[in-house]
């Protein structure tokens, strides 16, 4: 088992070590880069900064400063379906707020946990520009819900669970 | 063979916000999972005339009209009718709805003046000769062979288009001095880290028309010599980015990109940079730290980009908006842009509408169009006949209105005439049951979360904002707050770093004079005025017997 966990390590910094190649890869492609990290591995451990670092021939510190200063990158794990609810202006007056404390009571969870079965992450995230759907939640990178009501939620995070971790 | 249903899925400018192309991918995805594919067409069809919250399909020989407004109804869909044949009766829509086929947006659109929005929702995004059937790439090819950089950089100055981001400086300005400027490279960048809340039309433009966006900043790279551009958008706008690098694919297979373009022996590279969701990165110079793979905290001006930019050489940077005016300018000559709109301020100006309003979404007016005009003419008034309380325009950095100021009309003199900005356009409406204490507390919350961190009277200024306002919407504010809180905002305007922290007064400033009246009652009163702020009890004091 250990051993298989390894390999799968490998197999990821391998791919990564790819795309570092394909960008030809100098300290102004650090953001890219820490994109494809954070798609590959899901998160930004320490570790995966250290090795960025060296390969890019740059300070750990200042890759660090950059994964801390912007919002899309995190250090912690997050859940398999990230729920991202809007609390800009034009959803908070559509009753956001609402949204995200019927989220929080469903899943048990606090605004940045994680479920304990690691399927869910509950995130507050600034305007995703879709105000005309007002209040907006969006679930992973693509699955965008209009106009929620608090009602919906439980129906919205059943069917997540449903397909579990495919 | 024809095949026995097909499923129209209604596209037009305001569905595409609402997911339309991305349910009907997905209802071609579930066609071919089920294997339906050779009995289901799936089509896109423009608007049916009904506007409702959800995207509206219909599924035709049946005649049957359903309203999706999210993944699983697609799949409900594609599952019940499709593959089991019978109705998905909670999702259907009164057919009754439809038999008097007069077009709204058809008549939207006569009473609009598209320029930006001319192909939004008409084209297939993805079709590149779709674009060039409505004159796409004609102004690229006329300005590459019949007119000299100078003269493109004269008929821009001379239209009078100024930005559309919210600062309103003079594009063809920009240019001029960028093109001055002498240097073995030069930049052009499109500002689409479109985070300003409220506002998502340069996401409608992206994701309707990206064509328009990559010859107008290939046009902008041969006016002042620059062969680069990058698009710099937004890391949440996963669609924008998708089409936008399938435009540029394109682009470059059709030569319209790359070396030598059109035969000219002009250059031009586009390359698409992701942002990661941080607000300042608006700022222009913000921006292009974050281009060059820093944290993007904001440069100190002067000097100025079209002097020192990315990677310290001369750049162009617009608007989204901005730049698309520009093939339409070249095309039809600086005298058709300045009929419309205003003397100071000429052209149209996408406005996005949200809030409290019966049709949110996109509306491209003349600028100098009224407040009043855009909430209940294109707008349609305030939704479930609520009375109208407050707009804030021009974003959360903007000012918050109250009706008295409906008749204003909106361009980039509005601010200095009349107090109301026009910022990127957005026009929020707020109704009557929303707190003037709670609506400005959680503006400035995103000001104290968004606050970069580099200078002190930013970072430290929304902080204690935000604390004066939390008190006051607990019932525990002072009315010196009210003083304290404008004193802080100036202090704010005259020594913050950016633009960020010097446009707070605006808001702050606005809410306080024009709903003071409401703060001072937060302040006096024992039980909260609202119903939406909970009071809390003072901390007690320790009673010593």
């Amino acid at each position: 088992m250990e051993k298989s966990v390894c390999k799968e390590h490998e197999k990821l910094y391998r791919e990564l070590d790819e795309f570092i190649q394909e960008v030809e890869g100098d300290s102004s492609a650090l953001i890219e880069v820490l994109h494809k990290a954070q798609q590959i591995f899901g998160h930004l451990p320490i570790e995966v900064q250290e090795h960025i670092a060296e390969k890019l021939n740059i300070p750990v510190s200042k890759v660090f400063g950059v994964v801390t200063f912007y919002s899309l990158f995190t250090m912690k794990p997050r859940g398999k379906y990230q729920i991202k609810i809007c609390l800009g202006t034009a959803c908070y007056v559509k009753g956001a707020d609402k949204l995200m404390d019927r989220f929080k009571e469903e899943l048990e969870i606090e605004e940045g946990e994680v479920t304990k079965d690691g399927l869910f992450s509950l995130h507050a995230v600034r305007c995703l520009g879709a105000c005309s759907m007002a209040p907006v939640v969006m679930i992973g990178e693509s699955d965008f819900y209009g106009r929620v009501t608090p009602d919906e939620v439980p129906k919205i995070i059943r069917n997540y669970k449903n397909r579990g971790g495919k | 063979m024809p095949k026995s249903n097909v499923v129209l899925v209604s596209v037009d400018s305001n569905s595409i916000l609402k997911g339309a192309r991305y349910f009907k991918n997905l209802f071609r995805q579930l066609v071919d999972e089920y294997n339906l594919s050779s009995f289901v067409d799936v089509l896109e069809t423009g608007s049916f005339g009904v506007y409702r919250d959800g995207v509206i399909v219909a599924i035709y020989p049946e005649e049957v009209y359903y309203e999706v407004k999210n993944p699983d109804d697609v799949k409900k869909i594609v599952e019940e009718h499709l593959l089991k044949g019978r109705r998905a009766k909670e999702l259907e829509l009164d057919s009754a709805l439809f038999t008097d086929k007069i077009s709204v947006e058809a008549k939207k659109v006569s009473e609009e003046t598209r320029v930006v929005l001319r192909n939004a929702g008409v084209i297939d995004p993805t079709n590149i000769d779709e674009y060039i059937a409505r004159d796409g790439y004609m102004a690229l090819a006329k300005v590459l062979n019949e007119m000299k950089p100078v003269e493109v950089v004269e008929i821009v100055k001379e239209s009078g288009l100024r930005g559309r981001g919210g600062a309103g400086f003079p594009t063809g300005l920009k240019w001029e001095f960028t093109m001055k400027t002498e240097a073995d490279q030069k930049y052009v960048i499109c500002n689409a880290d479109e985070g300003e809340p409220g506002t998502f039309k340069d996401r409608l433009i992206m994701e309707g028309d990206p064509h328009a966006l990559i010859e107008a900043m290939t046009i902008a790279g041969y006016a002042v010599g620059a062969t680069k551009g990058y698009i710099y958008i937004r890391g949440e706008y996963y669609g924008s980015v998708q089409n936008i690098q399938k435009a540029i694919e394109d682009a470059y297979e059709y030569g319209l990109l790359g070396e030598n373009i059109l035969g000219s022996g002009f250059t031009f590279h586009l390359a698409v940079r992701l942002g990661a969701g941080a607000y300042i990165c608006g700022e222009e110079t913000a921006l292009m730290e974050s281009i060059e793979g820093k944290a993007g905290r904001p440069r100190l001006k002067p000097p100025y980009p079209p002097v020192s930019g990315l990677y310290s050489k001369p750049t162009v940077i617009n608007n989204v908006e901005t730049f698309v005016n520009v093939p339409q300018i070249i095309l039809k000559g600086a005298d058709w842009f300045k009929s419309i709109g205003t003397e100071n301020s000429p052209g149209t100006k996408v406005f996005s509408l949200c809030g409290n309003i019966v049709n949110r979404g996109i509306v491209e007016a003349p600028m100098g169009t009224t407040i009043r005009d855009l909430v209940y003419k294109y707008g349609g008034g305030i939704a479930n006949g609520k009375e109208l309380k407050m707009i804030q325009t021009g974003g959360t950095a903007g000012t918050f209105v109250g009706p008295d100021k409906l008749d204003t009309p909106l361009d980039f003199d509005s601010m200095k005439n009349y107090g109301v900005s026009l910022g990127s356009g957005v026009i929020l409406v707020i109704d009557e049951d929303n707190c003037a204490v709670d609506v400005l507390k959680k503006a400035m919350e995103f000001f104290e979360h968004e606050s970069c961190g580099k200078c002190t009277p930013c970072r430290e200024g929304t902080k204690m904002l935000v604390r004066m306002l939390d008190e006051i919407s607990k019932g525990r504010g002072k009315e010196e707050y009210i003083d304290a809180m404008k004193n802080i905002a100036s202090t704010m305007l005259d020594s913050s770093f950016c633009g960020l922290g010097q446009s707070i007064p605006i808001p702050l400033n606005s809410m306080l004079d024009n709903f003071k009246e409401e703060f001072l009652a937060h302040i006096n009163a024992k039980e909260s005025p609202c119903g939406i702020c909970k009071f809390e009890k003072p901390k007690k004091k320790l009673v010593r017997r």
